[in-house]
C-alpha cells in the first residue's frame, strides 16, 4: 500500500506536475493582463504615457462615445461574418482532405502560407485587387469594366478568411482524422438517411474541433488590425486599429489599454455563455 | 435420415430445440452472392436460405468472408455478382436504411454522444414515432435486457458486457425482421459470454426474430443455433442443422473446424468396407461407396471405445496409450497406433467395467470403433 503523503510532499508534486505550466502561465498571461488592467485604469500624461490618478474614466469614456461602440460592433459583425465564412470552406475542406490520397500534399498547402510573413501575404492582395491588379484584369477580360476594390469591405473579408482558414483546418482536421465512421453506418442501420445520419452520427464528433476552429478564428479575426488597415484604408476600422492607434499616433496607453480590456472582456463573455449554454460539459469540449 | 439415429450424450450441450417448428417462408434468401476486394474473393458464390424465426449462425475462421456477408445483408456492401431478398423482396438497390434488418455490431457502435435512452430511442425516431410511443418502446426494449435505470447513463459509463445489451436493445426496438449480429459477444470475457448467449438465444425464442448470428467460436455456434452455415474461405462448406455439422461433417475442413476429429485415410474396398493404416473397418453408411476411391474416416474422440481385453465388437484394433490428460469430469486419451494419432474422450466415472475402464500411460489397449459413429468424408487426406 502506498503511505499518505504529508502536506509537503504533497505540495511538492503539485509543484512539479503542474508548476512549470503554472508559472508559464503566470509570467506570460496572467502578470501582462494584470499591468494592462492597471494601465487602463490610469490618466494620460504629457507625452502618452501612463499616468495617475487612476479612475474609471478610460471606460466611462468608452461606452460614452457611440464611435467607440459602433467600432466594436463592427467588429464583432466583421469577425463573426469572416469566422463563418472559414468555417463554411474550412469544415468541407477538412473532409476532403482527411479522405483524399494526396492528404499529405494537401495539408502542406494549408500550411505553406505560415512560411511567408503575414504581412507580405497581406501586401500580395493589394497586388491582387489594386486598379491595375490581377482582379481587374480578369474582370476586363470578359470584357467588363474594372471596379474598385481597394480600399474595400469585401477585401477585408477575402483576406481575413485567407489568413484564418488554416486556424480552422487544421484543428478540424484533427477532429475529421479521429472520426468512428462505423457509427455512420449505425445510424444509416437504424433508418437515417445520408444528410441525416451525418448530423446524428458524424457532426457530433466534429465539435470539439470544430469549437477550437472556430475560437482560433473569431478571437483574432476580432481584433485584427493590420488587414484592415491595408486593405480597408481608413473606411474601415476596427477595435485592433483602435487600438493600435491609441499606442501609436493617438499616444494614449491609457484609453489603448481600456479598449483591450473591453474587447478581452467580449471574448471571455462569450466563452462564458457558451459554456453556460452547453452546461459543464461545454469547458470539456474545448479541450 | 441418419441424424435422428445418431443422437448421444454430447448433443445435450446443443440447444433443445429439436423439435422447435419453423416457419416454411424464407426470411433472408441469397443467390451466389459473390464480392471482392481486388483479387480477394471475399465471399464467393455463396447461396442460403434463412427461414422465418429461425436462429442462423455463419460460422468460419478469421477472414472467411462472415462480415462481408453480413454487410451486404445490412445493404452496407453491394454483392459483385448474385442477389439477396429479404421477406421475398429483392434487395438490390435498396441503401441500408431502407432495409427492414438492423445490425448489433461487433464494437456495438453506440453513439457516444448519445445516452443510453437516447441510444435505443434513435431508430425510433427516425421513423417519426410520437414521442410517448418511443418512450414506452425504450421502456419495453431496456426491460428487455435488463438495463432499467441505466437511462441517463452514457456509454463510456458502462461496461462491455452493459454496452452489448444497449446495443441489443437499440437494435431489437425496431422490431426488425431479421436482425444481423457480428461476433456480438466475442469481447467479452468468458462467464459474460456464456451469461450472454443463453440471455440472446431466450430473447430470440421469445420475440420470434429470425436471427443471423456471425461467430468464429464454434461452441457458440453449437450452442445457440438452429443451423449453421460452416464458411472458409468464402464459400459455404456445408449448411445445416446444428447436429447434423456435427455429426456429419462433410469436408475435413468441417470435422476439424467444429469440435476435434480424428481423421483417418482410407480406401474403398467394397461399399461398405475400407481399408485403413488402421486395419479393415466396415460400415453403417448408405452413401454410395465405390470400391477403389480414397477417402477420410472421421470419429470423434468421445465416440471411441475403449478396452482392456479384446471385445467381441467389429472394427477393433490395438493401440498404446500415449499421453492422459484429466479434464476434471473427463479424461482425454491420445493413443498412438501404427504411427497413427488417435484423440479419445472418456467420461471419468468410478465404475470399471469394459468399456469404461481407466487406463494408464504406456497401456496396450483395445480400441473399437462402433460403425454407426465412422463418418465417410468423400475427400482424399491431403499431404
Ligand atoms: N474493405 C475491404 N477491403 C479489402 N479487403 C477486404 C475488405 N473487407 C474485407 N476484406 C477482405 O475480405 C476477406 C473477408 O473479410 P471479412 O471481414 O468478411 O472476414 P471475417 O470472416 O469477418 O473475419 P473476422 O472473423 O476476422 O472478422 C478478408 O480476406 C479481408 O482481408
Ligand atoms: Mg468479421
Amino acid at each position: 500500500m502506498r503511505e499518505a503523503a504529508t502536506p509537503a510532499q504533497r505540495l511538492r508534486r503539485v509543484l512539479l506536475t503542474v508548476g512549470p505550466g503554472a508559472f508559464w502561465l503566470v509570467l506570460f498571461v496572467l502578470v501582462p493582463t494584470l499591468i494592462v488592467l492597471v494601465v487602463s485604469l490610469m490618466s494620460r500624461g504629457s507625452l502618452g504615457q501612463p499616468v495617475p490618478p487612476f479612475g474609471l474614466h478610460n471606460y466611462v469614456r468608452f461606452f460614452s462615445d457611440p464611435l467607440f461602440l459602433e467600432i466594436i460592433g463592427r467588429s464583432l459583425w466583421i469577425g463573426f461574418w469572416s469566422t463563418l465564412l472559414v468555417m463554411l470552406l474550412g469544415y468541407p475542406l477538412a473532409f476532403y482532405i482527411a479522405q483524399s490520397r494526396y492528404k499529405e500534399v494537401l495539408l502542406l498547402l494549408v500550411v505553406i502560407p505560415f512560411f511567408t510573413n503575414f504581412l507580405i501575404r497581406v501586401y500580395a492582395w493589394i497586388v491582387v485587387f489594386q486598379k491595375e491588379g490581377l482582379l481587374n484584369a480578369l474582370i476586363t477580360a470578359f470584357g467588363l469594366p474594372p471596379g474598385e476594390f481597394l480600399p474595400s469591405t469585401l477585401a477585408v473579408y477575402v483576406a481575413t478568411v485567407y489568413t484564418y482558414l488554416p486556424f480552422f483546418v487544421l484543428p478540424l482536421y484533427a477532429a475529421v482524422e479521429r472520426i468512428d465512421w462505423s457509427l455512420l453506418e449505425a445510424a444509416y442501420d437504424l433508418g437515417a438517411r445520408p444528410v441525416r445520419a451525418f448530423f446524428e452520427a458524424i457532426f457530433p464528433q466534429t465539435l470539439p474541433g470544430l469549437l477550437a476552429g472556430f475560437l482560433l478564428v473569431f478571437i483574432p479575426a476580432v481584433g485584427t488590425f493590420v488587414i484592415a488597415d491595408l486593405l480597408g484604408g481608413g473606411k474601415v476600422t476596427l477595435v485592433g486599429n483602435l487600438i493600435q492607434l491609441q499606442f501609436g499616433s493617438a499616444q494614449n496607453w491609457a484609453f489603448g489599454s481600456a479598449a483591450s480590456m473591453v474587447l478581452m472582456a467580449m471574448v471571455l463573455l462569450g466563452l462564458w455563455l457558451y459554456a453556460r449554454t452547453q452546461g459543464e460539459r461545454g469547458l470539456d469540449r474545448l479541450v | 435420415m441418419a441424424v435422428a439415429r445418431r443422437l448421444c450424450p454430447v448433443e445435450m450441450l446443443f440447444r433443445g430445440r429439436r423439435e422447435r417448428k419453423l416457419g416454411d417462408s424464407v426470411a433472408v434468401r441469397l443467390e451466389g452472392v459473390t464480392k471482392r476486394f481486388g483479387d480477394v474473393r471475399a465471399v464467393d458464390n455463396v447461396s442460403l436460405e434463412v427461414r422465418d424465426g429461425e436462429f442462423f449462425s455463419l460460422l468460419g475462421p478469421s477472414g472467411c468472408g462472415k462480415t462481408t456477408l453480413l454487410r451486404m445483408i445490412a445493404g452496407f456492401d453491394t454483392p459483385d455478382e448474385g442477389r439477396i431478398l429479404i421477406g421475398g423482396r429483392d434487395m438490390t438497390g435498396v441503401p441500408p436504411y431502407l432495409r427492414p434488418v438492423n445490425t448489433v455490431f461487433q464494437s456495438y457502435a453506440l453513439f457516444p454522444h448519445m445516452n443510453v435512452e437516447q441510444n435505443i430511442a434513435f431508430g425510433l425516431r427516425m421513423k417519426r414515432m410520437p414521442k410517448e410511443e418511443i418512450a414506452r418502446r425504450v421502456a419495453w426494449a431496456l426491460e428487455l435486457v435488463n438495463l432499467s435505470g441505466f437511462e441517463k447513463r452514457r456509454p463510456d459509463q458502462m461496461s462491455g458486457g452493459q454496452r452489448q445489451r444497449v446495443a441489443l436493445a437499440r437494435a431489437l426496438v425496431n422490431e426488425p425482421e431479421v436482425l444481423l449480429l457480428d461476433e456480438p459477444l466475442s469481447a467479452l470475457d468468458l462467464k459474460l459470454r456464456q451469461e450472454l448467449r443463453v440471455d440472446l438465444m431466450n430473447l430470440q425464442e421469445q420475440l420470434g426474430i429470425t436471427f443471423i448470428f456471425v461467430t468464429h467460436d464454434q461452441e457458440e455456434a453449437l450452442v445457440m443455433s438452429d443451423r449453421i452455415a460452416v464458411m472458409n474461405k468464402g464459400r459455404i462448406e456445408q449448411l445445416g442443422p446444428t447436429e447434423e455439422i456435427y455429426e456429419l461433417p462433410k469436408t475435413a475442413f468441417v470435422a476439424r473446424f467444429i469440435g476435434d476429429s480424428n481423421l483417418i485415410p482410407a480406401k474403398v474396398l467394397e461399399p461398405r468396407r475400407v481399408r485403413t493404416p488402421l486395419g479393415e473397418f466396415v460400415l453403417d453408411e448408405d452413401d454410395a461407396l465405390v470400391p477403389g476411391q480414397e477417402v477420410l474416416l472421421s470419429i470423434r474422440p468421445e465416440k471411441i471405445r475403449l478396452f482392456r481385453e479384446r471385445p467381441n465388437l467389429p472394427n477393433v484394433f490395438r493401440a498404446k496409450v500415449d499421453d492422459i490428460i484429466y479434464t476434471g469430469s473427463e479424461n482425454l486419451y491420445i493413443l498412438l497406433a501404427d504411427g497413427q494419432r488417435l484423440m479419445c474422450e472418456t467420461l471419468n466415472h468410478d465404475i470399471q467395467e469394459p468399456g469404461h475402464e481407466e487406463f494408464d500411460y504406456d497401456e496396450e489397449i483395445w480400441v473399437a470403433l462402433t460403425p454407426e459413429k465412422l463418418v465417410v468424408i468423400q475427400e482424399e487426406a491431403d499431404a
